[in-house]
């Protein structure tokens, strides 16, 4: 595949290699010429300097015959701008775009751009997976019918513990795709029992995380 | 007429001015709050101090109750990604958007924005002067001299 990165700080740069050592084609545009020099003397030729936002930029990176615009600037006024022109002028199928406030990604979604990635709520979710003895975490968003993959800790007094999942009324649309017990990693079935201290590995609307953090833990 | 404004370089306090002297309700955000500096003395509209890209600070700043968002920071894709966020998150009814560069600005103008361009604005104008002093008038400005 053709992939044009905008964008050449931490992420573009690992971004860009990694998608080079898969072996797709990456041209990675740099606003900042001493940045991309330095980029091209580790990555080979693959920088070019200029604005992702500037159609004469897209036009000298091909951006006619490419397959996906990834846009990892610091900005996100500039990521959004990235997408929207690669995707209305040069009619790229996907466009995907880091996204720095969380409150933006709803909007970027809202305006067109076809994936999004917010990482200050990886981060969040991974400190938060990282603190001991939280009750529910809510792992991973998936943005397919905005879904979520949560892992909540049955406690001795929720109401599902000691029962089989045939007998807990889920939330509709909520599915417990496994279960992890001690160092055991259960496939569950109907009559699969939920033990205090076992954690579920649930997969739920991400607006129904709420009822079934009520009802499991 | 309430009208927030984001941006107060020269364009932004000059039409703050002049539709606060007029009788409307100016509110002006900018990042730097010594933009507000170039506002008269007399002004009479608030400023608030922020990131008109955030819909937080264009909440505060009274969007929910606007009827025109003028965009114009000195970054393209500021004002583009605020117009947009007034226009379908807010909807607010007028909403107008400086883009310096041309090709956004047509990319932009053909999604729906209203869109203000200095680039070609100003290069007709001057274009227009200059080929008036060799008497190839354009007849853009009339033409007759």
């Amino acid at each position: 595949m053709y992939i044009i990165v905008a964008g050449g700080g931490k992420v573009g740069f690992y971004l860009a290699q990694h998608l080079l050592a898969e072996g797709h084609e990456v041209l990675l545009i740099e606003r900042n010429p001493d940045r991309v020099t330095e980029i091209n003397e580790v990555l080979g030729a693959v920088a070019l300097p200029g604005d992702a936002a500037e159609a004469a930029t897209l036009v000298a990176a091909g951006a006619l015959r490419c397959d996906v615009v990834v846009a990892v600037t610091g900005e996100d006024e500039d990521n959004l701008v990235i997408c929207q022109v690669a995707r209305e002028k040069f009619h790229v199928g996907r466009t995907i775009a880091r996204v720095n406030n969380p409150k933006n990604e709803h909007l970027f979604r809202m305006l067109g751009v076809d994936v999004t990635v917010s990482q200050t709520n990886y981060i969040l979710n991974l400190i938060e997976q990282a603190i001991p003895d939280r009750s529910f975490v809510h792992l991973l968003s998936l943005q397919h019918e905005d879904l979520a993959i949560v892992d909540a800790k049955v406690s001795k007094d929720s109401a599902v513990a000691n029962r089989s999942i045939s007998e807990i009324e889920l939330p509709p649309n909520t599915a417990i795709a496994a279960i992890a017990r001690g160092a055991e990693l259960i496939v569950p079935n109907a009559n699969t029992l939920l033990l205090p201290g076992d954690d579920i590995f649930a997969i739920a609307h991400q607006d129904q995380e709420d009822d079934l953090r009520r009802l499991l833990v | 007429m309430n009208v927030v404004i984001m941006g107060c370089g020269r364009v932004g306090a000059r039409v703050a001015a002049l539709l606060d002297h007029t009788g409307n309700h100016v509110t002006v955000i900018d990042t730097d709050s010594r933009a507000f500096r170039r506002l008269p003395p007399n002004f009479g509209g608030e400023t608030i101090i922020g990131t008109g890209i955030d819909e937080d600070v264009l909440r505060k700043a009274g969007i929910e109750e606007a009827d025109a968002f003028i965009a114009v920071t000195n970054g393209d894709n500021r004002n583009i990604m605020a117009a947009q966020v007034a226009r379908l998150v807010f909807e607010v009814p007028e909403v107008i958007c400086r883009i310096y560069d041309p090709v956004r600005e047509d990319t932009y103008r053909r999604l729906g924005l209203t869109t203000v361009c200095p680039t070609t604005t100003v290069s007709a104008i001057i274009l227009d002067n200059v080929m008036r002093g060799t008497g190839e008038g354009s007849g853009a400005r009339g033409g007759t001299t």
